[in-house]
């Protein structure tokens, strides 16, 4: 290979490192500015709004509360249609259910207008007693969604009148039948906490008319035709009136595959045919985002003496929010993911229930949910191999999917067949990389510091199986360069790029000969967008396709040209030719000549989806150094070793798992939702919702174990998501090493430790 | 009230409201590097050079650039190819977002630290912000920029 599994440089590379303007505030033009009164109060019926004062201001457009809107429920769950997450959401809407929610939106050609205009707005709520807390949110008194016009496209067990936003039971085998049997049992409850994606660019959206009386909308989106379908849903028009262009995007990790703040804008552009910008300050985008939904995940895990786990069970509860978006499908994960790791139990049952509530709607955070099952199950492995006295890597290398695996059913994963894993080459690597075998459990260093190891394993999907959907379109243009349209979003990741490595590649050209450009669902092949881990693996496929298309059109093409039967001649990516004949004719002159007159233009198009979801898989292991006075952790160093089949650019994926771990590194040590007794997020700055520093970041060292996945383009699987899964359940497993006390709920602060030191020594 | 700056040594004269920030001059003027990532001084993305000074722009009024010479990463076109060059071979600036304010300070550090351990130079841009790369690959540029800096590879600015 040529060009795919070489670390490139990504293809707007320089153009980000000198500061171009290419992101959706650069290039809104000046417009009105809009701006949102939201709700002070959790859980309230809005009764009055007095908009006269605040419409007199000069340089106000317009003013527009819950009567001035369209009225229809939609989800803003960038999610492929008939959407899992139920239709619970108007743009405004006279009930607020959380803190924040939108009350009125105010556009004027000012900043400083709006904000006074704001300021003018007067509001009489009647406000009413919410519910904070998820584990007494099922058939309480207060009902998060009482509207009669509540839609759920799709049956996942909703009952809004009892909070229940999704509810399912999956069971193989007979779970307390074989727990009966079982003379290991670990039976504990694991709490994750809501945490932020917090992309350096908040949420942001410009909307103008164009020409032909369409709305425009240039966003900053994971998902384009999501966002087509969501406005066309909130506004009540026709998706053909809609355009969503996705210019480069400053980072997503989830929160874009939904539409905060699109709505805001298209709603007034839509109303006043004037064009409008949002930005969402940070502490909206903290307040107000789409963070990962808390959890709570009893486990219970049932093995012999000799550590075979026998049976899985996963009782799990999900804090919705006040919306839905991705609550049904998030929490799947959670179990369908983790469970599968440990594939040769004989019963496994996964429960839960996904619960509506008066907090911060949730949404979809890298690891979509997968991440807290990893870190409860993980958890109670570890657990498991304290109990055994048994060394928690030997444990796993006895349980869990490795290489010999290879052809096995996975009957909680859909009852998919495995086609490629190297996670027993992954964590023996990791092991090697920390020195395990001298570091295990840990070691006293004297002034009261103690440095440990501790692991966890993990993996993720490649694309939702049967339902994702990438196509591309490639064409050949005059002196022979290709265009490659794509409706996959390039956020950061370098997908961009990515999808061009792997044209070049079937093409055989150079990098710089193909040209690719952002989305713009106008003009961009068909695409479900970036998320799920499925970019590489199911539009990269895609690519593979059209290439192998245009590449028997280029063969064709050129041998009529030269008068030749197809069958006669060859193309080596320069040009088509035939050693027989002793003819040639270059790439370029084909293209040329395709742009004339008789002769054909050259394109092709192709359209992709997987009937699996070929997991990736990691083994993470940590080394920290745990202040026993303080309760202060230090990350020392991170063993990553990653199997994510062929990587396409490894310099982008090493990235990837590099910025993973560090994310689950915040997870687990600081990032922490806090809310008061009245449902006000208290900690919604970045003085005080801290992420991971590079002080914080530690020492992270990432190898591959590629194996190769027969589905994926040249042997490649996914690497996004299954990155962040290893941190928690392994720091956590550190921190036990270093403590002997075993902590289960996250984030795992410096004060829970030093202080359940001190419980224990005091008894 | 009236101001004279000079940004990226092109001057500026003009009425400002008092508190209006300079991050928001600079952006007014075009020269949209300059990015907001939080409001209260955190992230390290709208930092900028205030007489060859990094300051964060959120955070400084633009009153207090009067007379002055602001540079933005426009105006260091040639350094911060340099060493960005780095970065994108290390597929470290990733989204991009965080980079012109990152770039500024690194780009500042070169000037003011001599050799700096890795200690000292993630101590220097503790500041900077960042989500997507988990500041590895940022550290990997780093260390090869300064080696190709202290071998004399590319002039002082």
């Amino acid at each position: 290979m040529k060009i795919v599994n070489k670390g490139v440089r990504k293809k707007d590379a320089l153009a980000l490192v000198t500061g171009k303007p290419v992101y959706t505030d650069d290039i809104a033009p000046n417009c009105l500015t809009v701006k949102l009164l939201r709700s002070p109060h959790a859980h309230a019926i809005i009764e009055e709004i007095n908009t006269d004062k605040a419409k007199k201001v000069p340089g106000i457009e317009c003013v527009l509360t819950y009567e001035d809107v369209p009225k229809t429920r939609f989800t803003t769950a960038g999610q492929t249609y008939p959407e899992f997450s139920p239709y619970d959401r108007a743009i405004l809407d006279k009930h607020i259910r959380c803190v924040g929610d939108p009350v009125a939106i105010v556009a004027g050609w000012d900043e400083k207008s709006v904000d006074k205009a704001i300021g003018l707005l007067k509001v009489k709520y009647n406000v009413l007693e919410p519910i904070l807390d998820f584990r007494k949110a099922k058939d309480n008194k207060i009902i998060v969604h009482p509207e009669e016009d509540f839609k759920a496209l799709v049956d996942v067990g909703t009952d809004k009148d009892r909070n229940i936003c999704a509810s399912e039971v999956f069971e193989f085998g007979n779970v307390e039948e074989e727990l009966k049997k079982c003379s290991q049992i670990i039976d504990e409850t694991y709490h994750t906490k809501a945490n932020h994606q917090t992309a350096m660019e908040t949420f942001r959206t410009y909307t103008y008319m164009d020409t032909y009386g369409r709305l425009n909308i240039l966003s900053s989106t994971q998902v384009p035709f999501h966002v087509r379908r969501i406005l066309a849903n909130a506004l009540d028009i026709p998706k053909s009136k809609l355009r969503v262009i996705k210019p480069r995007i400053g980072g997503g990790f989830g929160s874009k595959q939904s539409s905060v703040s699109e709505m805001f804008p298209a709603v007034v552009t839509w109303i006043t045919g004037k064009p409008a910008k949002i930005v969402f300050s940070r502490k909206e985008s903290l307040t107000n985002g789409s963070p990962r939904h808390e959890s709570e995940i009893r486990i219970r895990l049932g093995a012999d003496d000799e550590g075979i786990i026998k049976a899985i069970h996963m009782d799990t509860l999900w804090n919705a929010g006040a919306y839905g978006d991705h609550g049904p499908t998030t929490v799947g994960l959670a179990g369908h993911k983790a469970m599968t790791i440990y594939n040769s139990a004989a019963a496994y049952k996964f429960n839960y229930d996904v619960l509506y509530t008066n907090t911060m709607g949730g949404g979809a955070y890298r690891g979509y949910g997968a991440t807290q099952g990893f870190f409860a199950l993980e958890s109670a492995i570890n657990e498991l191999a304290a109990r055994l006295n048994m060394d928690p890597t030997e444990l796993r290398m006895k349980n869990m999917l490795t290489q010999s695996q290879v052809g096995n059913k996975l009957p909680t994963y859909y009852n998919e067949e495995l086609k490629s894993c190297t996670l027993d080459k992954c964590l023996l690597r990791a092991k090697e990389m920390i020195g395990w075998d001298e570091k295990y459990p840990c070691r006293d260093m004297g002034n009261d510091k103690v440095r440990s190891v501790g692991v966890a394993v993990c993996m993720q999907g490649s694309g939702i199986s049967n339902v994702d959907v990438g196509a591309v379109e490639i064409r050949l243009n005059d002196d022979g360069f290709y265009t490659l349209m794509i409706g996959a979003t390039d956020m950061g990741t370098g997908c961009d790029t990515i999808l061009s490595q792997i044209a070049a590649e079937c093409l055989e050209c150079e990098l710089d000969n193909i040209a690719v450009n952002g989305v713009d669902t106008d003009t961009s092949p068909y695409d479900t967008g970036s998320y799920a881990s499925s970019t590489t693996y199911i539009t990269g496929m895609a690519v593979v396709k059209a290439c192998e298309t245009l590449k028997n059109k280029i063969l064709d093409e050129g041998a009529r040209l030269l008068g030749l039967n197809s069958d006669d001649v060859e193309f080596n990516g320069k040009e088509v030719f035939s050693l027989k004949e002793n003819k040639s004719i270059s790439l370029k002159d084909i293209g040329n000549n395709s742009l004339v007159g008789f002769n054909n233009y050259l394109t092709a198009s192709a359209s992709n989806y997987s009937p699996t979801s070929p997991p990736p898989f990691m083994a993470g292991i940590v080394e920290v150094e745990l202040d026993k006075l303080t309760g202060k952790v230090d990350i020392i160093d991170y063993a990553a070793v990653v199997d994510c089949g062929t990587p396409i650019n490894p310099n982008l994926a090493r990235v990837q798992t590099e910025g993973g771990i560090v994310q689950g590194i915040g997870m687990t040590l600081f990032e922490d939702i806090l809310y008061d007794e009245n449902g006000r997020m208290m900690n919604d700055s970045f003085m005080q919702y801290k992420i991971p520093s590079r002080i914080d970041a530690g020492n992270i060292r990432v190898e591959f174990e590629s194996s190769y996945e027969p589905t994926g383009p040249f042997g490649a699987k996914s690497i996004g998501e299954v990155v962040i899964n290893t941190p928690a359940p392994a720091i956590a497993n550190a921190i036990y090493n270093a403590t002997e006390l075993n902590f289960r709920e996250l984030p795992i602060t410096a004060e829970k430790i030093a202080l359940k030191m001190l419980e224990r020594n005091n008894i | 009230m009236q101001i004279k700056l000079w940004i990226n040594n092109k001057e500026f004269n003009d009425d400002i409201a008092p508190d209006m920030l300079l991050l928001d001059l600079i952006r007014s003027k075009g020269f949209l590097s300059v990015k907001r990532g939080c409001e209260t001084s955190n992230c390290g993305l709208c930092t900028v050079m205030l007489d060859n000074k990094t300051v964060l722009s959120c955070s400084t009024l633009a009153v207090r650039a009067n007379e002055k010479h602001v540079t933005t990463i426009e105006g260091l076109e040639k350094e911060a190819l340099e060493f960005g060059g780095f970065l994108a071979d290390e597929g470290a600036e990733q989204c991009g977002f965080c980079s012109p304010g990152f770039i500024m300070n690194v780009l500042a550090m070169k000037n003011e630290l001599k050799n700096p351990s890795e200690e000292e130079i993630k101590k220097y841009l503790e500041g900077n912000l960042c989500r997507c790369t988990g500041y590895m690959g940022q550290l990997r540029a780093i260390k090869k920029y300064l080696s190709r800096v202290k071998e004399g590879s590319y002039e002082n600015s």
